[in-house]
């Protein structure tokens, strides 16, 4: 019998007794990572990351129980072993890693392999069996160096100070805007803050992780001096009355989705910078060479392509079908968020 | 083509028109003529036909970026666009070109059309490894005959205008008609005073802007007059020099295919230009689009089809008297010129004044348009008596009052991926409406959402999918559209047995549950009650 089985709520360890990441409320549940397809609302009790436990926490019900553990600390959960190892696809992103009667088995969560200041870079770990993301998983997908792309975010940024707009930079609230954030080249002008993207800035600052000032921009109401400066906001907040006040603007949203040129030109952004926060097809493949796993469970994304791929290559390789079709487009993620509006919460 | 693809990249990259047009300025201004010939030429739509098919260029790259063929097709799909599939999927080498981009048309691309598979295999190959991803992509879409940019002509226009510091009239009309994009046509283009000596080029087509607001507010009925709205080929017929010639809209020549038009050229006085449109025409009335499209492909025209569906002049306006642009004259002058005109030729009533809708108040306007249908027609023309003959479309002086369209709510039941800017998104729909118990397919519709419902729709499809056929998914029947259509018609090859014309989303009705959409009988009703145009023009289904 295999270790984990997917059920209607979510991937189950019977033997441990706990789901990984449920769709729905369940007694245990081990969370990858705080968005929304992961880690979802009303469980008895939740296990993250010690890293992720503040973004956990802003996420969720203030009054959820949360136990965290340090990366490769190890838990006995009724006879199995389980640890959390980093993913490096946001702050306290966790590959979660189960032994049972000499079994390994690891579950990827959202992971990528590119430099991220932000958080704890991917470690591989070996297993017998991974059950790995595919978000991106075809091999129009390859990332140009992460670098460059910052240069570009940053000459952009520059071009538009010059001419006195505004630079409206959309990216996912949790993660990459923080990303984003700590890219930034400070020199060029301030950094504003839409309300959700300041809450979660202020979760990892509270984490230790260390950004460039950020200022909060305030509700649409309020009068804020924007000439230069670069406004960091989520894509929701694109096209709405909140971003009227910051004048004459130029817009770009950062996203690996970006790549392809019709995702950007359907939503009418000036810019699109292709950073991505999961791995690209090279990386996936060479990280699910490196497991050294022989059995690969596909999930969250392209996963008929790369089950067949895997499948042709001598590995023993299934599709697992969740909830989520893998992170399409940012509503996906953002959607499911509790009460972030467009139009402002924010309450320090 | 490092400096064409970065123009592209520049005028894809931005929504701000004044930028686009600066983008082109500066291009303009730092390339040689050759290469700014090709550039207008490419950006005005006058794109190459595709040099190779899809499945050959798909092989090739899969093989050079060592990838199974499948592998290509999923990519494909997810892409939704092959020139940039092929783009993204080889792997980058780190070179970039900058050989000239006339360079790159004429001794690259234009002799392929004639080279054996294995050549045009290797200098497709050899291409992609010396271009970066941005000129690849460009170059990609050249060869597969797709070039399209987010500048209108418009913008080609206006830049040229500024770049050359001639009338944008003028530099638009230079650019209509046949030209050869070589260094003397951009250097002639942009020139103070070149005699205009091409006989067969024609006029920017004036258009009409769609009406949105009551008629009455634009002011006195007296001032206006009313034509009704065909649905034929809108034409220039062209006399000049002892010679005709026959412009489509689209600047096509239609040189043959309507000789019965063609013919009244030798009835005209030199420098004549008339502005009508091309119908198929019985006894005083049109006959449905398709009939004319019947014409439309042919260049053989045997007596029979010549005789089933004879086609007419209905004319609208008359732009060149006596080799005078009279463009500028009040329209209520120049339809009295050209009433004068068509009555001096002897047409055999292939030549004929497009009818003027009597209306002496606001009130008969509409309800002439009621009736529009009865008339073959598809809502009415409103023109201002005083208005000049303008360049593109323009608002204030010409407004199109269409037929409102006939509406019928329905449920999604099939869901396709789209393509281009919808790549990756379900966004191509089948819906259906109610016979008896259960939903019969009964329209096709891709357009009418905005993009935020679209990947909402998008959302539910994926979280509701029942079955899936290859690339088609069995959507839980649950949501609700109205849709919006031109004709309607019995069919025998739609499982509804009726056929829509252009049929739209008009909105996604949130309000309503599957079980209050339309039945069968409530939509058959639709087609009795709608005298026809389109007795099988049902089959020409949009887009």
């Amino acid at each position: 019998m295999p270790l984990l089985s997917l059920t209607p709520r979510g991937l189950y360890c019977e033997p441990g007794d706990f789901y990984v990441d449920p769709w729905e409320p369940v007694e245990r549940a081990v969370i990858t990572h705080a968005h929304g397809d992961h880690a979802s609302w009303g469980s008895r009790a939740y296990l993250t990351s010690e890293a992720g436990l503040g973004v956990l926490r802003a996420r969720l019900d203030p009054l959820a129980t949360i136990r965290s553990v340090r990366y490769g600390e190890t838990l006995k959960l009724n006879g199995v072993t389980l640890s959390l190892h980093p993913a490096g696809h946001i702050l306290g992103s966790s590959q979660v890693r189960m032994v049972y009667r000499g079994e390994v088995w690891v579950v990827s969560g959202d992971y990528k392999t590119d430099p991220d200041p932000t958080c704890t870079p991917f470690e591989p770990v070996r297993c017998h069996t991974f059950v790995t993301e595919s978000t991106f998983g075809l091999p129009v997908y390859r990332w140009p160096s992460q670098l460059s792309v910052f240069d570009e975010i940053n000459a952009w940024w520059r071009a538009n100070a010059s001419v006195g707009k505004t630079s409206m930079l959309y990216g996912y609230t949790l993660g990459k805007s923080q990303r984003l954030i700590a890219g930034l080249d400070p020199s060029i002008g301030p950094i504003l803050t839409h309300g959700a993207v300041e809450r979660m800035t202020l979760a990892y600052r509270q984490a230790g992780v260390s950004l460039p000032l950020t200022r909060y921009a305030g509700t649409a109401a309020q009068r804020v001096e924007s000439t230069g400066a670069i406004v960091v906001a989520p894509p929701h907040a694109s096209g709405s009355s909140w971003t009227r006040r910051f004048g004459a603007q130029s817009t770009g949203f950062a996203s690996g989705w970006m790549l392809v040129r019709g995702a950007r030109r359907r939503r009418a952004l000036d810019r699109g910078f292709p950073l991505s926060d999961h791995v690209d097809w090279p990386s996936l493949l060479a990280s699910i060479e490196a497991t050294g796993a022989s059995e690969v469970w596909v999930t969250h994304g392209f996963t008929g392509p790369v089950v067949r791929w895997l499948t042709e290559r001598g590995l023993d390789a299934r599709a697992v079908q969740t909830r989520f079709e893998g992170e399409r487009d940012d509503e996906v993620v953002e959607g499911l968020e509790p009460a972030t509006s467009a139009q402002d919460d924010l309450s320090l | 083509m490092r400096a064409f693809a970065r123009l592209y990249a520049a005028i894809d990259e931005t929504n701000a028109t004044n930028e686009k047009v600066a983008a082109l300025v500066a291009y303009f201004r730092s390339v040689p003529a050759a290469d700014a010939a090709w550039a207008v030429h490419f950006l005005s739509g006058r794109r190459p036909k595709r040099l190779i098919a899809s499945r050959k260029l798909a092989a090739w790259a899969s093989a050079e970026a060592k990838l199974p063929e499948w592998l290509f097709e999923e990519s494909y799909q997810a892409v939704g666009d092959l020139a940039e599939t092929i783009t993204l999927i080889l792997p980058d080498t780190g070179s970039s070109s900058d050989v000239p981009l006339s360079e790159w048309v004429e001794q690259r691309l234009i002799p392929l059309r004639d080279e054996e598979e294995d050549v045009q295999r290797e200098v497709m190959v050899r291409s992609w490894r010396e271009l970066d991803r941005r000129e690849r992509f460009v170059w990609n879409k050249l060869i597969t005959g797709s070039f399209r940019v987010g500048a209108s002509q418009r913008l080609v226009v206006r830049a040229l205008a500024e770049v050359s510091g001639l009338d944008e009239g003028v530099v638009a009309h230079r650019l209509m008609g046949a030209w050869d994009p070589t260094a003397d046509f951009f250097q002639r283009l942009i020139a103070p005073d070149t005699g205009d000596a091409d006989v067969s080029r024609p006029y920017p087509f004036f258009l009409a802007y769609p009406l949105e607001q009551d008629p009455a507010a634009l002011g006195d009925v007296g001032d206006w007059l009313a034509e009704w709205k065909w649905d034929g080929i809108r034409s220039q017929l062209i006399r000049r020099a002892g010679k005709t010639f026959l412009w489509s809209r689209g600047e096509e020549l239609l040189a043959g295919r309507f000789p019965e038009v063609e013919e009244l050229g030798t009835f005209l006085p030199d420098g004549t230009v008339i502005d009508g449109e091309l119908l198929p025409w019985v006894d005083g009335k049109p006959l449905p689009f398709a009939q004319l499209q019947r014409r439309i492909g042919r260049k053989n025209l045997g007596r029979q089809i010549l005789d089933e569906v004879p086609v007419v002049l209905v004319a609208y306006d008359l732009l060149e008297q006596g080799g005078e642009d009279i463009r500028m004259r009040p329209l209520r002058e120049r339809r009295s010129f050209l009433s004068r005109l068509i009555e001096a030729v002897p047409s055999s009533g292939r030549l004929l004044l497009s009818p003027l809708v009597p209306v002496d108040t606001w009130a008969a306007v509409t309800r002439a348009r009621r009736s529009a249908r009865e008339m073959g027609a598809e809502g009415l023309l409103l023109k201002r008596l005083s208005s000049p003959y303008r360049v593109g479309r323009r608002r204030g002086d010409w407004w199109k009052w269409k037929v409102d369209p006939l509406s019928v709510e329905a449920v999604l039941i099939y869901a396709q991926g789209g393509s281009g800017r919808h790549a990756g998104l379900f966004t191509d729909y089948t819906f259906g409406i109610w016979d008896g118990d259960h939903l019969v397919p009964f329209a096709k519709a891709y357009s009418g959402l905005t993009d935020d419902e679209m990947r909402r729709v998008d959302q539910f499809i994926r979280r509701n999918t029942l079955e899936r056929f290859g690339p088609v998914r069995t959507v839980k029947p649950e949501l609700v559209f109205e849709l919006h259509f031109e004709g309607i018609q019995p069919s025998t090859r739609h499982k509804s047995g009726i056929a829509v014309r252009f049929p739209r989303m008009a909105r996604w009705r949130r309000d309503k549950k599957a079980e209050d959409a339309d039945t069968i009988e409530t939509v058959k009703s639709l087609i009795r009650s709608v005298p026809s145009i389109t007795t099988d023009a049902a089959d020409r289904i949009s887009p």
